[in-house]
């Protein structure tokens, strides 16, 4: 297949001080295919493909767009050559329409300066057909889902005319059956002539979906391989640079006592509105109970409400058969329960204490951290020093800064301070959320070695892989309410069903 | 876009530490703590550079010569006294010996050798300088030990006011109590008043989460008022001995704070100036060495966390509050009872000291060595700065509008100091690359 590449790098060095993020990367692009960008977090993927969209400036090595060097000093040059990206985080006004944000800085006018709206709907409902990208044209970007969301933020990318489409991390806010149509979708932007670069550290999906992979790792291209030829495993060791074990081992669960209790609980989000509607459920000692269920179907509420963070509206929760239902969150920490909250930056450290101090967030008033008020800052290093060699974290020391550290040694010293206090139950809440391969599985493994000592934990996750591996019972959770209970064999697809709100809409028609 | 990258590229860096066979390769945090040291330091010390330039700019352009001006301000300030090198007679007993001092020990030798000889004139000077600072130290204090929890306390002049209405109360009232306990009560009850001023905005906030910046500045108003009808005209706390000035009575003799510098009557250096030194150190063990400090910093650096962390964020924001009030009322005291004496309406109305705290603590960046370093030099300023030190021909109200300028600037600056910090870490950014760079290049400039 020897096509001219319609889009070529060609030894791109970007160097920060004191670091090199990109090492003589060389990548292709041909025409209508999909080239996938692996590699673990902090591995040069981002910095490569900020350069290519003019965000940075690289320090060596040439960017070819059909075959001519193409200088690329901002976004608008990267447009200007057919280059579009579509972002982790989408960049929408939910204000405005779905057309409006499409032809957003390229409205079609009319005498100059009225937005001719007629023709931009038009264009819109066109652009959709022709690449199979059903969105509603005239609905507001507020009320579509995000797998919508991120269809029109292809569309406008396909709108400014882009052939080729980088695609950062897309899978990271759908769910499986979401991630499926995004891939049938990518088969029909190939089937156009598009090409497209996909982001990923799944590997799964990239084997899935893309034609060639390269794999970056430290700043430095490892290899180039086709679809075939390409195993799991074998993307895995040229990511992390050794043999990574993909599903945790564990023996069959040995439930005993129950230790967290929840009965019919019912919590109010922020605007005032049920987020939690009427749940039971029980977690027993050694036993893993994973939660699974799409983003934003009130799994953040119920873990607040769980470790008091939350008020609660009305029903009932016990930690080891003490009713904590309106403890405050101190009363949870003193009656066994530990926590490992899905946002390490906003609650899990405090970024600008040091992992000393942030490894006592919930203990620093008690012995041996402190005297009648006093904290004894030697203790405290000496207590960082022990778990920190425990849980094998890198990249600084008792004083080190926790703003410091990679997302992964964050999350390790957020795993060893709940874990160290010895809980009695756990709540994980999406705890390898931005990790990477060998960072997942430590906290995986660590996980199941906490269930072996009869702790009861609350596995929260939006990744269905997750949930699947390591629980011993499997909840899915939609609209607030459980909606199926699963042991850990159940297929990925009955499941995802479950999330999607399927089940309780075909029992409701039954 | 700055923070974006500044993040990716520790993120990147932590990814991949690059580390040399044999060579101390330094840690990417510690590198990074040199860094934030080094700004840290840094960015205020330019930012007065900066300030003092353009304040220099302004006075060049009125046709003065600035540096004759600073030199000025500088003498006035009385920090020229610490550069008078020479043997001295101290006094000795039984002998004519003469030490070497970096200062003049006694202005008594040189009033023997004629009058009011300079390093005096710079004695008296620097006993002003010192005596703003004390109060500027601990309205400082005021305003960081807050910021330090989270919370934006402008409402140190009010507390200021309220300390030193209760220590001058305190203070004229009981005459026949003994010296050392009367002190001590005026002292701890004008603290205590302040705190209490201060915690009404912490208690406020904690509750109903009504906005500190407007409560206190509504506390000030409340104070300045209030502070105006106790002491003004037929106030109840007016003095007794005329009535037609609104003005409050005397402290008593045994109330006052001893002077140890200077002539008592003529505003000398009261021991309060080691008591707002004293301060600081329990400023920095309170924020550092205890479990409320602890708790006051988590709260500050990130509520959530703290909450999740099991502290009571309500409880940290009333006690922060409370003890930034202290602070300020102890300010208070030690102008009442350190050489004002009393408090009149005028004073309470023309003072500005509580808002002159507040840059102190941006320029000392909330720190304990900060704020003493930016109180001397607001001080200095504020002293060196009044006509009667100035040249004859430096006209009055440019050297009044300097400080005030220069203030001005500093604040501004310090309140962009991302910008200054930002400029400050792109000079790194576009040296060029030098594969590793040499151990600890940081630590000259920080330090």
């Amino acid at each position: 297949m020897d096509v001219a590449p319609v889009l070529e790098l060609r030894g791109i060095t970007k160097r920060f001080p004191g670091i090199v993020a990109n090492d003589r990367i060389d990548f292709d692009l041909r025409p209508g295919e999909v080239h996938a960008l692996l590699g673990e977090n902090g591995a040069g993927k981002s910095t490569l493909m900020n350069v290519l969209y003019g965000l940075y400036r690289h320090d060596e090595g040439e960017i070819l767009v059909q075959g001519r060097p193409a200088a690329m000093h901002s976004a608008k040059d990267a447009i200007g050559h057919g280059i579009g990206m579509v972002h982790q985080h989408f960049m929408l006004i939910p204000v405005m329409t779905v057309t409006e944000n499409m032809v957003l800085a390229a409205e079609p006018t009319r005498a100059g300066v009225l937005l001719d709206e007629g023709k931009a709907i038009e264009r819109v409902r066109d652009l959709s057909q022709r690449f199979g990208l059903a969105v509603e044209a005239t609905a507001r970007v507020q009320s579509i889902t995000v797998a919508q969301q991120q269809r029109v933020e292809i569309l406008k990318a396909l709108y400014r005319g882009a052939d080729i489409l980088i695609l950062d991390e897309p899978t990271a806010v759908l769910t499986p059956q979401e991630a499926r149509e995004l891939f049938s979708i990518i088969e029909s932007l190939k089937a156009q002539g598009k090409s497209i670069i996909f982001i990923s550290h799944k590997l799964n999906e990239v084997l899935e979906v893309a034609d060639r992979i390269t794999v970056l790792r430290r700043g430095k291209l490892i290899e180039t391989i086709g679809r075939t030829g390409a195993t799991e495993a074998g993307l895995a060791r040229s990511m992390v640079g050794r043999e990574v074990l993909l599903r945790v081992e564990k023996t069959p669960a040995q439930p005993g006592e129950a230790l967290l209790e929840v009965e019919d609980l019912r919590v109010l989000d922020e605007r005032g509105l049920e987020a939690v509607r009427g749940i039971s459920f029980t977690v027993r000692s050694g036993e893993i109970v994973g939660l699974a269920g799409v983003d934003g179907n009130g799994q953040t509420e119920l873990i607040d409400a769980l470790a008091g963070l939350r008020q609660v509206a009305t029903g009932r929760v016990a930690v080891g058969g003490k009713d904590l239902t309106s403890a405050s969150p101190h009363d949870h920490l003193e009656k066994g329960l530990g926590h490992i909250p899905e946002d390490r930056h906003r609650r899990g450290l405090v970024l600008e204490f040091s992992l000393a101090e942030n490894l006592v967030l919930h203990d620093y008033a008690d012995k041996p951290f402190s005297r009648i008020g006093w904290l004894l800052p030697r203790r405290l290093l000496a207590w960082a020093r022990r778990l920190l060699q425990e849980f094998d974290v890198r990249g600084g020391g008792p004083q080190t800064r926790a703003s410091a550290l990679s997302g992964g040694n964050q999350q390790k010293v957020v795993v060893a301070r709940e874990v160290a206090r010895d809980p009695r139950v756990l709540l994980a809440a999406q705890p390898t959320r931005g990790l990477d391969v060998g960072a997942i599985e430590f906290v995986h493994r660590r996980l199941i070695q906490e269930r072996d000592k009869g702790r009861a934990v609350l596995l929260v996750s939006l990744e269905l892989e997750e949930i699947l591996s390591l629980s011993d019972r499997i909840l899915a959770i939609y609209e607030g309410q459980v909606v199926g209970e699963y042991g850990p064999d159940v297929s990925e697809d009955e499941l995802g069903f479950a999330m999607a709100g399927g089940r309780r809409e075909r029992t409701a028609a039954a | 876009m700055s923070d974006i990258e500044r993040e990716q590229r520790l993120d990147e860096q932590e990814e991949t530490p690059h580390q040399e066979p044999g060579g101390y390769a330094p840690s990417v945090a510690e590198r990074l703590a040199v860094y934030q040291k080094a700004g840290g330091v840094i960015t205020p010390v330019i930012t007065a550079i900066l300030a003092f330039f353009m304040g220099g700019l302004v006075v060049a352009a009125t046709g003065h010569n600035p540096f004759t001006a600073y030199k000025a301000i500088f003498n006035g300030s009385g920090l020229n006294w610490f550069f008078h090198v020479g043997s001295y007679d101290i006094g000795v007993p039984f002998s004519d010996a003469r030490i070497w001092f970096p200062w003049n020990t006694s202005d008594s030798t040189l009033a023997k050798s004629g009058g009011l000889a300079a390093s005096s004139l710079a004695a008296a000077n620097l006993q002003q300088t010192l005596l703003i600072m004390t109060t500027l130290t601990l309205t400082g204090l005021a305003v960081a030990f807050a910021f330090r929890c989270g919370l934006f306390n402008i409402g140190g002049q009010g507390q200021w006011i309220v300390g030193s209405l209760m220590a001058v109360w305190v203070g004229s009232s009981w005459a026949n109590m003994a010296k050392p306990y009367h002190v001590f009560l005026a002292v701890v009850l004008a603290a205590l008043a302040g705190a209490a001023w201060a915690a009404i905005a912490g208690f406020l906030k904690a509750t109903v989460g009504a906005h500190e910046v407007i409560t206190t500045i509504m506390l000030n108003w409340i104070a300045y008022w209030a502070g105006s009808y106790l002491v003004g005209r037929d106030g109840p706390l007016q003095n007794d001995v005329d009535k037609s000035i609104p003005i409050s009575p005397d402290v008593v003799q045994n109330a006052k704070l001893p002077v140890w510098w200077g002539n008592p009557l003529l505003q000398g250096l009261s021991i309060g100036f080691f008591i707002a030194i004293g301060m600081l150190v329990v400023f920095w063990i309170t924020l550092n060495r205890t479990t409320l400090g602890y708790e006051v910093r988590a709260v500050g650096f990130n509520p959530e966390a703290a909450r999740y962390g099991g502290i009571s964020v309500a409880r940290s924001y009333i006690l922060a509050m409370a003890i930034s009030g202290s602070f300020a009322g102890l300010g208070g005291a030690m102008d009442m009872l350190g050489w004002q004496y009393r408090i009149g309406v005028l004073d309470i109305q023309v003072s500005t000291i509580g808002f002159i705290g507040i840059a102190v603590a941006l320029l000392g960046r909330n720190t304990a060595v900060g704020i003493f370093l930016a109180s001397l030099l607001f001080a200095g300023l504020y002293v060196g700065t009044r006509s009667t030190a100035l040249p004859d021909d430096f006209p009055p109200t440019l050297a009044s509008n300097l400080t005030l300028m220069i203030q001005a600037i500093i604040l501004l600056f310090v309140g962009a100091d991302i910008i200054v910090l930002y400029v400050w870490q792109a000079r790194r950014r576009l040296r060029p690359f030098k594969g590793r760079s040499p151990v600890m290049p940081t630590t000259g400039e920080a330090s």
